[in-house]
């Protein structure tokens, strides 16, 4: 293929990333440096530091590192059971695990919403047995729920793809040098399942982070995310110099998270050779 | 030294319904070099994984050493295996490759220390401790291999096709290294391969099998020499296999012709089958009064180390002759045979025909 072709096939998406990426990109870092009189401020960038701001985002922080460890708790025993019953990528099981993934992610938290409200489905049951209601919804511990229900597929598939490229024998070959299963475990499984819980980990933590549906509907609006203030700031206020200030913040974030993550996982793909 | 060290006692072992070792028996001495040999699927394999305790047999029990090890788990035997492509910990360097097993132990350090310079002075490696093992060639990675797992001193070492993936040259060398490391190390060694050549160079003691039974085991002059079925003789070597006749002791018929032979015991007038290995066919005149069989050279190839001809002789048999001298296609020859280079065997009964077949 000569360059001309080349170029011409790659005009389209060059198009599409200026007019949908850098540009926006570009919006978001005039009005995050600017205010309402077009002058340059640092102060749309320094309103994390306001308490209410940064409540939400430290409170963001925790709630996705909650759901983030439940995630992996779940998933890897999970993964591992499924790469031992070796039923096989293609198999109705793992189908089954990441079903879910396919449904909208909105309307699954919808459902958690009927399932989870005060007069829903789990307590009108729960009244029906005569016990005690229970009152979770508009509570943090509602989000984490919807936080680790949306985003567990992301963690088994990672977590379970890396388990299967473990050859059989270097696992056989431990538990031949007298390894029982607890060291196997540690001394070679995790380790070379790192890439897969990496992966798994970001493609949780940082969907939780930035997260404003599952606050929005299982939060009842009174428990606010980074996101939350983000999207209020933008929408509610009109001020999107602010949002746009604040949406750096978060960035920033996700580019100090996912930097630490690579450098990790570029190590561990070598090994995975 | 001629202590038994592990024996197979009628060890069945099938796979989703289909029996891939069949009531197997087998006896292996201490301080022996014992080769598996078979084609793809004849149960050798399947063999070693059951010592080494990755596989538990349906039925039978396996002895180490006196003691009953049939359902003890990998860990707690005193073997060690050396893998097909060398299942090598990818995450560790050489040095923590070979101490795996040491540390499990919870060995001190200077002993695993000492233990691993050892070892990597022993496959030759010396100095490599620092090295990542994802950057060494094939033939040093089953070094370690084969260093992490003599480390742990075993008393028997399994090795699983452990040159397969090499190439020839380097396989021919790791054949000799191999056999310097069992003299050093004293230990037993079950070796299980597919190639014939290895098994008879580095072998006291081979085993061949075939459909999940064992077909003959002997030391490699017997299983070339002495070939007990038509599948033994096929499988190791080239051969000439001819339907032939037991006349009486010590004399064979072979399409008409008698034929001297050192073989004795078959009975009278009994129909046998006659391997005769294509060196020890003898190219001799015609007119000779020494020529059994009369014949026709049909071709001839030139191999490097021999030509490899046919002859056909009237009777209508192809012979196969691997010789030095080269004699020319259309030529009228005779054939000969020295009677201690004709092989009698039984004829297989039929219920043995199904493990008589060849699916190389």
């Amino acid at each position: 293929m000569n360059k001309k072709t080349k170029n011409i096939i790659i005009l389209p998406y060059t198009i599409w990333m200026i007019c949908f990426i850098i540009v926006p990109l570009l919006f978001m870092i005039y009005f995050g440096f600017t205010n309402k009189l077009n002058q340059f401020t640092i102060e749309n960038i320094l309103s994390i530091f306001n308490q209410d701001n940064l409540k939400s985002l430290i409170l963001s922080l925790e709630l996705s590192l909650i759901s983030t460890i439940i995630c992996l708790i779940i998933s890897y025993p999970l993964a591992l059971i499924l790469k031992n019953m070796n039923v096989g990528k293609s198999s109705f099981l793992v189908f089954l695990f990441i079903l879910p993934m396919w449904m909208n992610s909105l309307l699954r938290i919808v459902a958690w919403l009927t399932l989870l409200e005060k007069k829903g489905i789990i307590n009108s049951f729960l009244l029906l047995l005569g016990l005690p209601r229970l009152d979770i919804i508009n509570t943090p511990i509602a989000i984490v729920l919807g936080m680790v229900y949306d985003f567990l597929p992301f963690m088994i598939l990672p977590i379970y793809n890396s388990l299967t490229k473990i050859d059989d024998n270097t696992i056989n070959a431990a538990y031949d040098l007298g390894a029982n299963f607890f060291n196997v475990l540690i001394k070679i499984i995790i380790p070379l399942s790192m890439p897969g819980i990496i992966s798994g980990i970001t493609m949780v933590f940082i969907p939780s982070l930035t997260t404003v549906a599952i606050p929005n509907i299982l939060g009842g609006g009174q428990i606010l995310l980074i996101g939350n203030v983000i999207e209020q700031e933008f929408i509610q206020s009109s001020n999107w110099h602010r949002g746009a200030g604040l949406s750096i913040v978060l960035v920033i974030f996700i580019l100090i998270i996912t930097s630490f993550v690579d450098r990790h996982s570029e190590k561990d793909d070598k090994i995975l050779m | 030294m001629e202590n038994l060290l592990i024996s197979l006692e009628n060890i069945s072992k099938s796979f989703d319904g289909d029996l891939v070792l069949d009531e197997l028996k087998l006896d292996i001495k201490e301080n022996s070099f014992v080769t598996l040999l078979g084609p793809s699927g004849c149960g050798k394999t399947t063999t070693l994984r059951i010592i080494g305790g990755f596989i538990t047999a349906d039925k039978g029990r396996v002895i180490f050493d006196g003691n009953d090890i049939t359902t003890l788990s990998p860990n707690k035997r005193q073997l060690n295996t050396v893998f097909q492509k060398y299942a090598l910990f990818p995450h560790m360097n050489v040095f923590e490759n070979i101490a795996f097993g040491l540390r499990i132990k919870k060995k001190n350090e200077q002993y695993i220390r000492d233990k691993i310079s050892y070892a990597l002075k022993l496959v030759n490696l010396d100095g490599f401790e620092k090295r990542d093992v994802t950057s060494l060639s094939g033939g040093q990675q089953q070094r370690i291999a084969i260093a992490r797992a003599i480390v742990n001193e075993p008393r028997l070492l399994l090795l699983d096709e452990p040159l397969g993936a090499l190439d020839l040259k380097l396989r021919q060398e790791m054949q000799y290294e191999l056999i310097r490391l069992k003299k050093e190390l004293g230990i037993t060694f079950i070796y299980v391969t597919h190639d014939q050549e290895e098994a008879l160079t580095m072998s006291d003691t081979i085993v061949v099998m075939n459909q999940g039974y064992i077909q003959q085991m002997g030391s490699p002059e017997q299983i070339y020499n002495e070939p007990e079925n038509a599948f033994v003789a096929t499988f190791i070597g080239d051969s000439n296999i001819v339907p032939g006749k037991m006349i009486e002791d010590y004399c064979v018929e072979i399409f008409g012709s008698k034929f001297k032979c050192i073989d004795k015991g078959f009975g009278k007038n009994k129909p046998v089958d006659v391997v005769i290995r294509p060196e020890d066919v003898d190219i001799i005149d015609i007119n000779s009064e020494k020529t059994l069989l009369k014949g026709v050279m049909t071709g001839a190839i030139f191999k490097g180390e021999m030509y490899e001809m046919e002859c056909k002789t009237y009777d209508g048999f192809e012979w196969l002759i691997h010789s030095t001298d080269y004699v020319e296609k259309g030529k009228e020859v005779g054939i000969f045979v020295e009677p201690e280079n004709i092989q009698i065997m039984n004829k297989p009964s039929s219920e043995d025909e199904r493990a008589l077949e060849i699916d190389v």
